[in-house]
């Protein structure tokens, strides 16, 4: 079965419906990219997935494997976390949250996998170092390793790349499509639709028309021309 | 000065104000760097002044323990404050901004119009700005507070790696199955009674001192959350423990001398701080 099964979702905020009867299907080691234009719901869809959120119809169907809470979110960053005194080691621990339940203290393995998930990020220099004094490319990586201490299965990305420099940016898409390499089912927004067609395998795309399917389906798609050669031209 | 000091010592009520107050600056920092970080400084100014118009109300009705009615209320008032986020209608600052001043209004109102105290504006004064009745505590005063504070302090420990998540990121905790609802809640029920608590060291004015002065002073000085906390209480409790003995060395009021020395604590730490740019982890 599916890791993630959407029927007929509507969503959106007060009875308001943002975006609707969406259907759509993720497979364990899929790199969906969610597109669309300002305001078309991809960051609410986030959050309905996540259960941050109560769909306004539909349903969304996890696979047996996925247990609630076994999912890596990877938010938009707050204003909150700018000056947060906090160690890049304390932030990556608290992905454990899920797991500690009622257990009020970190064991040994968990402080283990955590090191690893650092590592793993390559910013273990920086493991004692102060969040708020990290790069924005080095702050995502953080709350990335921290996303993969709850999760091994899926990650959910919200605009990864938002801010950051060119250079950083692809270190970045590099990084994610290595992880969905090594088996993590991804699931993006993303604004730069030049990177999602390059690396995802499925394109979801809201708005005024909806559309799902593989990337190469997409690319040759009516919705997807036009979107593309639109987000081209407004590049330039 | 040393010798007065021993020889104040000598009397209970002066050891027993050291003890309470100390308890009660060392509690009141513990949640004042979440309340920091959550953009909440101001909650303990509002849940004071929520507590001083249950104090009136309380005197008014001559409840003889007035606790029963202010804990209940400044707690139900904590919990509806720190409801977060979108679903509210009025906003965090607001919302505190006009429950404090409403219930100051009130208080005052009710005890002008019921009171039937011969010194009204001594009463109003010290409730403000913090009596003299931390030195006229009697021996059980001082074990409800110490208990208090031991629980404040467990639960504080128990839960620090929640509080911590809770106040980084809302959002990623629930992700992750965390009932944020429940710590946030939990956070609220503390913060009430570290205020009710502290009320009697500093009076309702001056709360909000005593819960941020120490957090934002470790801020400028350290870098982790485990450290800055350490330091907060620390730091908290060296303030208190010198401003008592300098109110009774120098007969000034008690809780604006503590409130002071965290002024100067935190001049100090922000000198230190742009100095240094920093101590390390």
């Amino acid at each position: 079965m599916a890791l993630l099964t959407v029927k007929d979702l509507s969503l959106g905020y007060d009875g308001q419906a943002i975006a609707e009867h969406l259907n759509f299907i993720v497979n364990a080691g899929d790199y969906l990219c969610v597109v669309g234009e300002n305001g078309s719901g991809k960051t609410t869809l986030m959050k309905t997935l996540l259960h941050l959120q109560e769909p306004l119809h539909g349903e969304i169907l996890t696979g047996e494997e996925l247990k609630e809470g076994d999912i890596g979110y990877l938010p938009q960053q707050t204003l909150v976390q700018k000056d947060f005194p906090a160690s890049v080691e304390e932030i990556v621990l608290s992905g454990f949250q899920g797991r500690l339940g009622l257990r009020p203290f970190y064991n040994r393995s968990e402080k283990e996998l955590a090191k690893k998930n650092i590592e793993r990020m390559g910013i273990a220099h920086l493991s004692r170092r102060c969040y708020r004094e990290l790069s924005g490319g080095q702050q995502q990586r953080v709350l990335l390793a921290r996303a993969l201490c709850a999760t091994g299965k899926i990650l959910l990305l919200d605009e990864p790349v938002a801010g950051l420099d060119p250079m950083v940016t692809a270190e970045m898409y590099q990084l994610i499509k290595d992880l969905n390499k090594d088996g993590i089912t991804i699931i993006m927004i993303s604004h730069d639709i030049g990177a999602a067609v390059t690396y995802s395998s499925h394109i979801l795309h809201i708005g005024n028309t909806v559309f799902f399917g593989t990337t190469e389906e997409y690319v040759e798609s009516e919705v997807g021309r036009f979107f593309l050669t639109q987000q081209k031209g407004g590049l330039q | 000065m040393i010798e007065k000091l021993f020889l104040y010592l000598e009397y209970p009520f002066v050891r027993y104000a050291l003890i309470v107050g100390v308890l009660i600056a060392l509690c009141s920092s513990l949640l004042g760097v979440t309340l920091v970080l959550k953009r909440f400084s101001f909650i303990g100014d509002g849940l004071s002044h929520v507590a001083f118009g249950a104090i009136a109300i309380a005197s008014v009705l001559n409840l003889t323990n007035e606790m029963l009615l202010v804990l209940p209320v400044t707690i139900l008032s904590a919990i509806l404050l720190l409801r977060t986020g979108a679903r509210t209608q009025i906003k965090g600052d607001a919302a505190i901004a006009m429950i404090s001043v409403a219930s100051l209004a009130l208080g005052y109102l009710l005890m002008n119009l019921f009171s039937t105290s011969s010194n009204l504006s001594g009463d109003v004064c010290s409730t403000l700005f913090g009596s003299t009745s931390i030195l006229t505590l009697s021996g059980r005063e001082v074990v409800l507070c110490v208990v208090l504070s031991v629980v404040v302090l467990a639960i504080f420990i128990l839960f620090y790696n929640k509080i911590f998540a809770v106040t980084f990121d809302e959002d990623f905790s629930r992700t992750t199955g965390m009932r944020t609802d429940s710590y946030n809640l939990l956070i609220a029920v503390v913060i009430a009674v570290i205020i009710v608590l502290a009320m009697n060291l500093v009076g309702s004015l001056l709360i909000s001192a005593l819960v941020i002065f120490p957090a934002l002073s470790s801020m400028r000085l350290f870098k982790s959350f485990r450290m800055v906390t350490v330091s907060s209480a620390v730091l908290s409790v060296f303030c208190a423990f010198f401003g008592i003995v300098i109110s009774i060395l120098a007969g000034t009021p008690v809780g604006s001398t503590i409130v002071a020395v965290d002024v100067l604590a935190f001049l100090l730490c922000y000198s230190i701080g742009r100095a240094t740019g920093g101590l390390a982890a």
